[in-house]
């Protein structure tokens, strides 16, 4: 009973206006929510303590490992949406993983730069090609991809079903990227808050990172949601001016 | 030899030049289709199911 009415509800939100009802009513509140955590974790990212190691450039960290964690997130919600253009051929699945492919590419760019930023002082280079460092950028490279493909077809039913095709295809570097450090001997320092022995780090580092990692990860979801509904959108708009120039044509 | 300050500024300036062009890229691009939409519907285009009746019934007869 539960889960048929919980297989409506999930139904209900999949249809493309109650989507747009929903979007309205949420989209103030994730705004809202987000622009607060992001107060809290940017005040705690600059008071609290340095690293005895990394000293001052542990503040990195707090943009670095929230937008790579959000880089990888976005791929993976996109590669559900891929699942459910393919399975379900959902109108709405394809809007998801178009939506989602420049926000991806957006907090990887944040990943790269602020992580080459933070290696020339500690590492004293600003890159070196190791499997994460070069898995990460392939993620990027991806990104790209799938918006050019995106970008290169007119019919969006057809794009859509082209790309969940490659995105689950490019699934594969997403273990790649999370297991590359302990696979391989990178330069790169392996896993310190995501461990099956719990987090490594001091609690004074992994309260702004929990915090900053959490308003990403809501600023993701916020721009999403309205990613989707600029896309919901832009197709009815494209429909009402093929319906309107064929009225026209019969007019004449 | 530059300080530990460039590097965490410079990361803190990358990430918020990003972070706010995409809020107003998607921002923006969420206005100019509200707009587009609203023109539509000035000019008499509608969706099927927000016509009214009458017009509905006259564009399946034609």
């Amino acid at each position: 009973m539960s889960e048929s009415l919980a297989i409506t509800k999930f139904s209900d939100l999949a249809n493309p206006t109650r989507f747009l009802a929903l979007a309205a009513r949420i989209l103030p509140w994730m705004a809202s929510i987000t622009a607060i955590l992001f107060a809290i974790g940017l005040y705690l990212s600059f008071t609290t303590e340095g690293d005895y190691q990394q000293g001052q450039t542990v503040r990195i960290m707090y943009i670095h490992v929230p937008a790579a964690w959000l880089s990888m997130m976005c791929y993976t919600v996109m590669a559900a949406s891929a699942i459910g253009t393919l399975v379900w051929r959902h109108p709405l699945a394809d809007v998801s993983h178009k939506a989602a492919a420049s926000l991806g590419a957006a907090f990887t760019l944040i990943a790269l730069a602020t992580g080459s930023l933070w290696g020339k002082p500690m590492w004293g280079t600003w890159w070196v090609w190791d499997a994460r460092l070069t898995s990460v950028f392939v993620l990027f490279l991806m990104y790209l991809g799938l918006i050019a493909l995106n970008r290169a077809m007119d019919d969006p039913s057809r794009a859509a079903r082209v790309s969940a095709v490659l995105i689950l295809v490019g699934f594969v570097n997403i273990p790649i990227i999370k297991f590359s450090v302990d696979w391989w001997n990178t330069l790169h320092q392996p896993a310190s808050v995501v461990r099956l022995d719990g987090p490594t780090i001091d609690p004074e580092f992994l309260r702004p990172l929990l915090i900053m990692a959490i308003a990403f990860t809501l600023l993701f979801f916020t721009l999403h949601v309205m990613a989707m509904r600029n896309e919901i959108w832009r197709r009815r708009i494209a429909a009402q001016r093929r319906m309107a120039a064929r009225m026209a044509g019969r007019e004449a | 030899m530059m300080t530990h300050t460039f590097y965490i500024s410079v990361s803190y300036a990358v990430t918020a030049l990003i972070t706010l062009c995409l809020i107003g890229w998607v921002w923006l691009d969420g206005r100019a289709r509200q707009r587009e939409l609203a023109e539509l519907e000035a000019s008499g285009i509608r969706r099927r199911s927000a016509q009214p009746k009458g017009d509905l019934a006259k564009s399946d007869a034609s």
